[in-house]
C-alpha cells in the first residue's frame, strides 16, 4: 500500500479520539448513576418518584 | 389532528423522564446498528480500489469527509438546540446543546488531523492558511469556547443562554465553510458529493464513503443521546444534593 504510514496514522488517530470519546460517555454515565443510587440509598428521593410509590395499591 | 399528535409526541420527548425512558430503550439498538455499519463501512474502506491519481490516500477521505460533514451537522444541531432554549426556554435544549458541544469538538479534530495527514503526501504541506481549512480551525475554536462558557458558571440555565446566544452567532461560520471552496481560490478541492448536478466522484468511492458517515452519523446520535442523559442525571444529582443540604440546615 502506498503511503501507508499517512493512511493509517489517519485511521490510528481517528479510532483513538472515538474511542476516547465513547469511554467518557459512558463512564461518565456510569459515575452519575452510581451517585443517583448512593443519594437514593441514603433516602433522598425525587418528589415525583416519592409521589409515584406511594400512590401504588 | 396529525398535526396536534406530532406536538404530544414531541412535548413527550421534551419530558426529562420520558426522554430517560425513550433512551434506554433505542440505545442498545443504535449502537448495535452504529457498530455493523462501522464494520462494512471499514471492510470497504479497505478493500476498494485506490484512485488512479491519489493512490491509496484516497482511503483517507472515508474518515475525513464523513467526520468534517459531522462537525458541521452537530453545530446545525446545537444552533436548533439554541433556538429552543432562547425561544421556548425549554431546559431539554439547554442539555442538549451542552451535550453536542465535546462531541462536535472530537470530530473537528479528527477532520483536521486527517486533513492534514492527507494534504502532506497530495499537497506537499501539513497545513496551509486558506478559506476551508482556516474556517474550520475557527470551528474548532468555537466548540472550545462554548464547552469553556458552559463550565463556567455554576447556574446551567443562565450558562445555557449565555452559550446558546455565542453558537447562534458562531452560526455564520458554517455557511462560509461550506461555501468557502467556492467563494475563494483555496488550495482544498471544491464540493464533489453535496453539490448540484449530483456527486462527480466514481461508486467505488461514494459507497464507503456513504456508509462510513452514516456510521459516523449514527455515532453522533448514539452519543448525543447517551450525553443528555448523563447530563440529566447530573442535574438531579445537583437538585437532590441541594435539597439534602436544605434538609440537613433545617434539622440542625
Amino acid at each position: 500500500m502506498s503511503h501507508a504510514f499517512y493512511i493509517y496514522t489517519s485511521y490510528g488517530i481517528a479510532g483513538i479520539v472515538t474511542l476516547c470519546l465513547i469511554a467518557w460517555t459512558v463512564l461518565d454515565g456510569r459515575a452519575r448513576r452510581r451517585e443517583l443510587a448512593a443519594l437514593e440509598a441514603s433516602s433522598l428521593r425525587r418528589r415525583s418518584a416519592a409521589a409515584a410509590e406511594t400512590q401504588k395499591p | 389532528m396529525t398535526e396536534s399528535l406530532a406536538i404530544t409526541k414531541f412535548s413527550d420527548l421534551a419530558n426529562p423522564t420520558r426522554f430517560l425512558a425513550l433512551a434506554a430503550r433505542i440505545l442498545p439498538w443504535l449502537a448495535a446498528v452504529t457498530a455493523a455499519l462501522f464494520a462494512v463501512g471499514l471492510y470497504l474502506a479497505f478493500t476498494t480500489q485506490g484512485d488512479y491519481q491519489q493512490g491509496d490516500t484516497v482511503r483517507i477521505m472515508y474518515v475525513h469527509v464523513p467526520a468534517a460533514w459531522l462537525s458541521m451537522m452537530c453545530y446545525s444541531v446545537m444552533a436548533l438546540s439554541a433556538i429552543g432554549t432562547l425561544v421556548w426556554r425549554h431546559p431539554l435544549a439547554d442539555v442538549s446543546h451542552k451535550a453536542a458541544a465535546p462531541l462536535g469538538a472530537a470530530f473537528t479534530l479528527i477532520a483536521l488531523v486527517t486533513g492534514s495527514l492527507w494534504g502532506r503526501p497530495m499537497w506537499g504541506t501539513w497545513w496551509v492558511w486558506d478559506a476551508r481549512l482556516t474556517s474550520v480551525f475557527v470551528l474548532f475554536l468555537m466548540y472550545l469556547g462554548i464547552i469553556a462558557l458552559n463550565r463556567a458558571m455554576d447556574d446551567p440555565s443562565r450558562a445555557a443562554r449565555l452559550s446558546a446566544v455565542l453558537i447562534l452567532v458562531g452560526f455564520v461560520n458554517i455557511p462560509i465553510i461550506k461555501f468557502s471552496v467556492n467563494w475563494w481560490n483555496t488550495l482544498h478541492q471544491p464540493a464533489s458529493v453535496i453539490r448540484l448536478g449530483g456527486p462527480t466522484i466514481d461508486g467505488e468511492f461514494l459507497r464507503p464513503l456513504l456508509v462510513m458517515a452514516l456510521a459516523f452519523t449514527l455515532l453522533f446520535f448514539t452519543l448525543h443521546i447517551m450525553a443528555i442523559r448523563n447530563e440529566i442525571w447530573r442535574r438531579r444529582v445537583a437538585t437532590q444534593r441541594r435539597m439534602a443540604a436544605r434538609l440537613a440546615g433545617r434539622e440542625s
